[in-house]
């Protein structure tokens, strides 16, 4: 069922169109990534949704609610975590959560059972007490969380959630993200890959405004991904006109490393420029040439890759438009 | 309602929890306190009634001081702070978000004023004054005090931050002020407008001697839901920008 809707979104500042001509689609459960560079036009979009922000043209739904017409319906489905937490730093994290309840029109007699559950859930019951404004960043960044879950909103938005956390605040962010998968419907944006691609079913990626690609992780690479690079460690002797043999491996380099576990045996490390995803038949040729193999994987991050295919060809398309040449 | 009060109160009680809600009521009484003492009695004998008049003459002006004050972070603090987001992605319109504010700055000027009643009280235990006099005077002084704070607001809602705010609420509260000077050098019909939109000396006299004029609690009730409005537009056309 789809929960949200946007077709034809588009935001101008004056003659700067921060957002130009989006649509998508998000089923109820998913959580979706808004992928793209700093200035891209994540955060425009997500306030538009969170219906603080009103479009210049196109239109948004939220469960069949518009978030120009119907503000308020639309205020109450959301929960909205800003790029900097929205805190009152005087306040104390629980008298802080039940003004937000208030706010958000929670039953009077459910509000301590509300604040009770997302302090469990965020972690925050041992600083339930303390002012907002001595919290560490990562505590501020839950306490942001929780409000926007203290209403138990259909959906979710987060923009940049994980930003400025430290490595350990950001796994728990990241399985806090996970946990509400199923109940709620929640859309992040970052421009850090590897989070996206733990946390998100599906990807939106925005750059100057435009949504340039949208699918599954690897619906992307397969579509924009032409080039692998395969690293594969192997004991023995590499045959390498075999190797080369395999359709669509374009390159093949070999390096020799001693295994530090197993002193003095030479290993092979070769790296393969491939067209598509050939893993299976190179392993396949590495043990019938008669030689072990170690260890195989891709280079650097699928997602990684696409991204940044993507951005190239999007500054290319607009160098050509411009009649400049990018590099 | 509901909404307007929930915003008024946590706003209440942010005056509380800082230094400076504390700050304003010290400053306040000090002031009020010590031209009371040299100016409203003075040296020279008086009647309770010119006592009492000059006491919320120098009274009002603290009004509008302290109204400055207090209204000039309502909303370029939430916009500095990041909080105007909370909100904005609330069920709450612009114009419950105004009328808190604006509430939570008049109830605190109220209390400016509730604590600085002894100071007329003592005048009537030792002279000879109406208590509608008192309450003619104290009614001008909230009108004055709530007036200057819905302008303020007004000036908090435009400003990146509270210095602009307290300038912008400083700067309109004076061409309020000074309307009167503007009056006696222009010609009719002009004179009598500027006379009439003058805040303090037209519409403040009658109260500051014990009358009441429906008129004139008609002007400052106006002026106050006027830059109220003014703010919610304010408010909304932010909501629009972004």
């Amino acid at each position: 069922m789809t929960l949200i809707d946007v077709q034809g979104l588009s935001k101008f500042y004056g003659s700067h169109a921060a957002v130009r001509d989006v649509s998508f689609k998000i089923k109820e459960g998913e959580i979706i990534g808004l992928l793209g560079l700093n200035g891209a036009g994540k955060s425009t979009i997500l306030k538009i949704l969170g219906s603080f922000l009103l479009p210049s043209a196109g239109q948004a739904s939220m469960a069949g609610f518009s978030v120009e017409f119907d503000a308020d319906r639309v205020r109450e489905l959301i929960g909205y975590l800003p790029d900097r937490p929205p805190l009152y730093e005087e306040m104390k994290v629980v008298p802080y959560l039940r003004f937000v309840a208030k706010l958000k029109n929670i039953p009077h007699d459910q509000i301590e059972q509300r604040i009770a559950e997302v302090l469990r859930k965020t972690n925050l019951e041992d600083v339930a007490w303390k002012c907002l404004g001595e919290l560490s960043h990562g505590f501020r960044q839950r306490a942001g969380i929780a409000q926007a879950l203290i209403h138990n909103p259909r959906i979710i938005i987060l923009d940049e959630p994980i930003n400025g956390l430290d490595p350990v605040q950001i796994v728990e962010m990241r399985d806090l993200i996970l946990s509400l998968r199923g109940k709620h419907t929640v859309i992040l944006s970052s421009h850090i890959l590897s989070e996206i691609t733990k946390t998100c079913d599906r990807i939106l990626i925005i750059d100057k405004g435009q949504l340039i690609a949208e699918g599954k992780e690897s619906e992307l690479e397969s579509t924009f991904v032409t080039t692998m690079r395969i690293v594969a460690e192997v004991q023995g002797d590499v045959n390498i006109p075999s190797l080369k043999a395999i359709k669509g491996v374009r390159h093949v380099e070999v390096a020799k490393k001693i295994d530090a576990q197993k002193m003095g045996v030479s290993v092979s490390v070769v790296t393969l420029e491939c067209e598509g995803d050939v893993r299976a038949q190179i392993a396949k040729n590495i043990v019938d040439s008669g030689a072990d193999l170690l260890a195989m994987g891709r280079e650097g991050n699928g997602l990684e890759a696409v991204f940044m295919n993507l951005v190239q060809a999007s500054k290319k398309t607009v160098g050509k438009s411009n009649g400049v040449k990018h590099a | 309602m509901r909404k307007t009060w929930q915003i008024a109160s946590r706003d209440l009680g942010a005056f509380f929890s800082t230094w400076m809600g504390y700050v304003i009521v010290a400053a306040s009484l000090m002031i009020t306190g010590l031209l009371f003492n040299s100016y409203a009695l003075g040296n020279d004998p008086k009647l309770s009634a010119e006592v009492l008049a000059d006491f919320f003459y120098f009274a009002s002006g603290i009004s509008m001081v302290a109204g400055v004050f207090l209204a000039m972070r309502l909303m370029a603090e939430e916009r500095q702070m990041g909080t105007l987001v909370l909100l904005f992605s609330s069920p709450i319109s612009e114009r419950q978000i105004i009328y808190g504010k604006f509430l939570s700055a008049f109830i605190f000027s109220m209390i400016l004023q509730v604590v600085s009643l002894y100071m007329p009280a003592l005048v009537m235990v030792h002279g000879k004054i109406s208590i509608g006099h008192i309450a003619a005077g104290y009614l001008c002084l909230s009108l004055l005090g709530a007036s200057t704070i819905a302008i303020t607001l007004f000036a908090s809602t435009m400003a990146p931050n509270q210095l602009v705010a307290a300038v912008g609420g400083s700067f309109l509260t004076v061409i309020f002020l000074t309307l009167w000077m503007l009056a006696k050098v222009v010609d009719q019909p002009f004179r009598d407008v500027f006379e009439w939109l003058s805040i303090h000396s037209e519409h403040f006299v009658p109260f500051s001697n014990g009358l009441v004029n429906l008129k004139d609690v008609v002007f400052y009730l106006g002026l106050i839901v006027f830059f109220l409005e003014c703010s919610t537009r304010t408010l909304v056309g932010r909501r629009c920008q972004g």
